[in-house]
């Protein structure tokens, strides 16, 4: 055990996947031409004023259910004064000391991480650093798109619960997951649709004080995530171990070294001067709005895995695949609800989490596109003993390539093995027919020539069903018949 | 001058001179607000009692880029130019 | 017009036969726009569509925008700035057949009480052209007092539309919060900012704001439903009207506005109001309120001009540097000034005791008010507190020129409507203006009031 820890709080920033900007009509687009979705309101162009998109608030009304934050009965929009090139007003319009939802959380592997808060915001627009390597230090000047200004954002705060940079990290997998689930957002790293900053701090291992922490941000990536927290837990423990304090202040990952850096500038501590916005008024949903929320609230990731653990009788963490996997866990569902008596659920899911998956992960295409109730034949083929194991695997893999029934599949290599009794006891019987005395000569055979019989009548039936009988049916049949 | 930065103003030292001794009496006169017991009195940000204003999420067109960057003082490949920035935005 | 009788052309060309003759000398516009205003007589001519403004030229204050026409603020920094966009009331006065004849001059960004904060130099009172017309809608009062232009539009943050008209002696009107949108009208203080009418008489007001007064989705703060009529008569008897006290009795009250006010009240009490006075102890600091809830919305509002995305740029090594430097040279002293007073009260350690503080005031005397209206139909109060003063005679004392707004700023923090009528003048012949001040949606009471006291005003003098 190591002998501090490191405590971690998480702001995540998540743009919302609404048609239109938060506050006019621009819509809200990822990678289109620069400056192709502004207007007067999102340039911040003299006399323009705000107006609140309702989808948006839904939207946050859906995270909060989801995050069991308490709403309140209304929450105000502020201004948060700053100049910066990307921020058209030189303010952003958020919500802060009456945000719109407050005092929730989220379990996480069994670990509950409180939520703070959370708060409807606009983003900024993009600059560009031209000169200089593409940095902001040292580069020549910059060019700003506004496109992505007035984006609706929602910023989620986590309590300082979180222990670890694993834990960090499956804390933004779970929120992931929920924020895909209630359909808010597509919540991509990569692309800037969800943005994480981390608040992190050390402290003796066992100690109940918090120290000084640092916010660290630019973190483009869970990778950077990980990496930025090992690096900060390790830096400030060695400053406290030096006896040196740990400063308060802004510090930005650095991928290339690996290194997190101050943010400090020469400039004045920032001062925000935070006042109600006066071109909006408040947010009070109603309990129109909140009914609607919690009437279409999908199922979440937690009680999703509960379920398929409780009803499918399969593993915690084949749940977790299923869940993870953005479509498997519906298409699981849907090829268990067309099993038509042959086969478990759980039989599905072992087929849906080893040869779908890696279907799936080989070509990128999505659950959603496969037909689950293929699946489900293969299942009762192999159930019914039509098929075995071995051949299925083959069946399955051309039947998901090649989008053909697994019925058809085996018809036409003429794959299905003999498990009809009748037509396996004729065989049998012809076998007999062919050999006269073979019964006798069997009967009287001690136990090791028996056995040597056997072996040859059973390969004479074989024969003659073309190598398809299925074996565990002749075996008892035969038995039978030599009455052993 | 601390206000005169975070107002973004880059005042001469005679316009601070001035300003140091109007806003002296201004914010005397100002300052008058506090004779008056408020304890207990919720603020008014806003003259109206309206909440939920709110917009159907539509998108529409917005204005030809054109027109947004003929208005700039600097524009080149589609954006607004500015100087280099000096600091990371907070 | 409407009825045909006059060609919206004709119209037109007498008041810009005037323009090109009293213009020079009072500089009520910062622009005229003579072939779009007899373009746009034509079309109303041509038209079988008249609407309720059709073919009335009307001046607009230069601090709404206008498409593709310079809209300045009377301001440096947006000197060669057009706007991509119609103001919503543009829109509705080009809607109701209005022609649009001027942008005129104002206090830079409507800063000011006597329109001598200009970038672009000071307009002049039509009946004293060595005094100011009042502030900061001073062009469109000395355009509509010069019969320059029979409409015009101010805003009103502090009493920008009211004292000057009172100064220059026409009708003003501040209608309720949130009644005429403020979409595309150039924020000051965007909880106090309103706008109005001036006009010469009380009836052609009620006209001009009918035609303005609308709903807009595009203004979170714009009024929806019912709206009162403005076309409410003259008649006041058994209305009851209270006179304020710390308005009529305070210090700076010159004694021909006092008289007016007190006359005033006579009239009104003789056309049968019942009229008493009434105290209203917390807006003696409506003053002090309003100058840091003002000058802390306006440090935000003005903060987008930072030479990035329109207006001017003043080149620097750096953007912080380009941002200080370019608003130091495009702002004129008073918006600096009430930029650098706002960004104070806004400020860490400020801003409880200040615009906290200013914001609980602003709630007494909302309750001043509330009461007042469980015993008072419509108040009566001047609209300032003196005449035109001679230009140049309160540049030097900034505070000495706030204190002109004593007795409008307390409209604005409640958000009810009130009008400045011209009534009398002082002995110098200078216009006085009384105003009336009623309920949030009291403007059928307002206007009904107006008329009575215009019908009762002492014959004016022609500017």
């Amino acid at each position: 055990m190591s002998d501090y820890e490191t405590v971690i709080g998480l702001e995540v920033h998540v743009e919302l996947a609404t048609a239109s900007k938060l506050f006019c009509g621009c819509p809200n687009e990822f990678g289109v031409e620069p400056n192709t979705n502004v207007c007067p309101v999102c340039l911040g162009l003299p006399g323009s004023l705000p107006v609140l998109n309702e989808k948006a608030v839904e939207y946050a009304l859906r995270v909060a259910e989801a995050l069991h934050l308490h709403v309140p009965e209304r929450s105000v929009f502020s201004r948060k004064n700053y100049f910066y090139p990307d921020m058209p007003k030189n303010y952003q319009t958020s919500q802060y000391d009456l945000p719109f939802a407050i005092d929730g959380f989220i379990e996480v592997d069994g670990a509950r991480i409180g939520i703070t808060r959370a708060h409807l915001e606009e983003d900024t627009g993009k600059t560009s650093h031209m000169g200089g390597a593409g940095r902001i230090h040292g580069a020549d000047f910059s060019l700003v798109d506004y496109n992505r200004a007035g984006v609706p954002l929602l910023e989620i705060v986590s309590e300082p619960d979180i222990r670890s940079s694993d834990q960090a990290k499956r804390y933004v997998d779970e929120l992931r997951l929920t924020l895909l689930a209630v359909g808010v957002s597509d919540v991509k790293m990569e692309e800037g649709s969800m943005r994480v900053d981390a608040n992190v701090s050390v402290r003796p291992s066992g100690s109940p004080e918090l120290g000084t922490r640092a916010e660290i941000k630019n973190l483009n990536s869970l990778r950077s995530l990980v990496r930025a927290i090992e690096y900060e837990g390790e830096r400030q423990w060695a400053l406290v171990q030096a006896g040196e304090p740990v400063v308060q202040e802004t510090r930005h990952w650095d991928e290339a070294s690996g290194r997190t850096i101050s943010g400090r500038s020469k400039e004045e501590a920032h001062d925000y001067r935070y006042f109600p916005e006066p071109d909006l008024v408040p947010v009070a949903p109603t309990e129109e709005m909140r009914a609607h929320v919690r009437a279409t609230m999908p199922e979440l990731p937690a009680a999703r895995r509960a379920r398929y653990v409780r009803e499918w009788s399969i593993k915690e963490e084949d749940a977790r695949i299923l869940v993870d996997v953005p479509g498997l866990g519906e298409y699981a569902e849907r090829a268990i609800a067309s099993l038509d008596g042959g086969g478990t659920a759980k039989d599905v899911v072992n087929w849906v989490r080893q040869d779908v998956l890696a279907y799936v992960n080989e070509t990128g295409l999505s659950p959603a596109v496969l037909s689950p109730e293929m699946l489900a034949e293969l299942v009762a083929l192999v159930s019914a003993g039509t098929i075995s194991r071995n051949q299925a695997k083959d069946v399955l893999d051309e039947s998901l390539r090649e989008e053909k029934w697994p019925r058809d599949i085996v018809e036409v290599k003429g794959l299905a093995q003999v498990s009809d009794e009748s037509s396996l006891t004729s065989a049998i019987d012809a076998v007999l027919a062919a050999n006269p005395g073979f019964l006798e000569e069997y009967r009287a055979a001690d136990d090791k020539a028996r056995k040597k019989k056997r072996g040859f009548i059973m390969g004479e039936v074989m024969k003659a069903l073309q190598g398809q009988g299925n074996a565990q049916v002749l075996n008892r049949l035969l038995d039978d018949r030599l009455g052993s | 001058m601390h206000v005169a930065r975070l107002a973004r103003l880059a005042l001469s030292d005679d316009e601070i001179a001035s300003l140091t001794k109007e806003l002296g009496a201004i914010l005397d006169h100002a300052a008058q607000v506090s004779a008056l017991d408020t304890h207990a009195v919720e603020p008014t940000a806003h003259p109206l009692p309206l909440v939920n204003v709110l917009r159907p999420d539509e998108a529409r067109p917005g204005l030809a880029r054109d027109e947004v960057l003929a208005a700039a003082p600097a524009a080149e490949d589609g954006r607004f130019r500015v100087p280099r920035i000096l600091g990371e935005a907070p | 017009m409407r009825a045909g009788r006059r060609r919206a052309r004709d119209v037109l060309e007498e008041h810009l036969a005037r323009v090109e003759e009293r213009e020079p000398r009072i500089h009520a516009f910062n622009l005229v726009l003579a072939d779009a205003a007899r373009a746009a007589a034509d079309a109303v001519d041509a038209s079988d569509d008249k609407g309720p403004l059709a073919g009335v030229p009307v001046a607009l204050k230069d601090n709404m925008c206008t498409r593709g026409v310079p809209t300045t603020c009377s301001s440096r920094i947006l000197e060669d700035w057009r706007p991509p966009y119609d103001a919503t009331v543009v829109a509705r006065v080009r809607a109701a057949g209005g022609v649009v004849i001027g942008k005129t001059n104002l206090d830079e960004f409507a800063m000011g009480s006597s329109t001598e904060n200009s970038a672009f130099g000071p307009t002049r009172n039509p009946h004293d052209l060595g005094r100011v017309p009042g502030g900061s809608s001073g062009g469109s009062a000395a355009a509509v007092a010069a019969r320059l232009a029979p409409l015009a539009l101010g805003s009103d943050t502090g009493g920008s539309i009211r004292q000057p008209a009172a100064l220059c002696g026409v009708v003003g009107v501040k209608p309720t919060y949130g009644a005429v949108s403020r979409y595309g009208l150039v924020a000051f203080a965007s909880s106090l900012d309103q706008i109005g009418p001036f006009a010469e008489s009380v009836d052609d007001a009620a006209l001009f704001l009918d035609a303005i007064w609308d709903h807009d989705p595009c203004d979170s703060t714009s009024l929806a439903g019912a709206r009162p009529s403005l076309d409410s008569g003259s008649d006041v008897r058994g209305l009851r009207i209270g006179v304020i006290d710390e308005m009529v009795t305070g210090d700076g009250i010159e004694p021909a506005v006092r008289a007016a006010v007190s006359a005033a009240a006579d009239g009104l009490a003789s056309a049968g109001a019942k009229v008493d006075t009434v105290s209203l102890p917390s807006t003696q600091y409506g003053i002090s309120a309003y100058y840091l809830i003002a000058p802390a919305e306006a440090s935000s509002n003005l903060a987008r001009y930072d030479g990035v995305r329109y207006g001017l740029r003043v080149d620097a090594d750096d953007v912080a540097l380009m941002n200080a430097a370019t608003r130091d040279a495009g702002f004129g002293a008073e918006v600096k000034r009430r930029i650098m007073l706002g960004t104070y009260a806004l400020s860490a350690g400020y801003y409880d005791a200040f615009y906290g503080q200013a914001q609980r005031v602003r709630t007494l005397i909302i309750r001043d008010f509330a009461r007042a209206y469980e015993r008072f139909d419509a108040l009566l109060a001047p609209t300032s507190p003196t005449v035109a003063f001679e230009i140049g005679s309160k540049t030097a004392d900034p505070l000495a020129m706030y204190l002109c707004d004593v007795c409008t700023v307390p409209v604005n923090l409640t958000g009810q409507p009130g009008m400045s009528v011209p009534f009398g003048a002082s002995d110098g012949g200078l216009p006085i203006g009384v105003q009336v001040i009623a309920p949030a949606l009291g403007e059928a009471v307002m206007f009904r009031v107006g008329r009575a006291l215009e019908q009762l005003a002492p014959e004016a003098a022609p500017a």
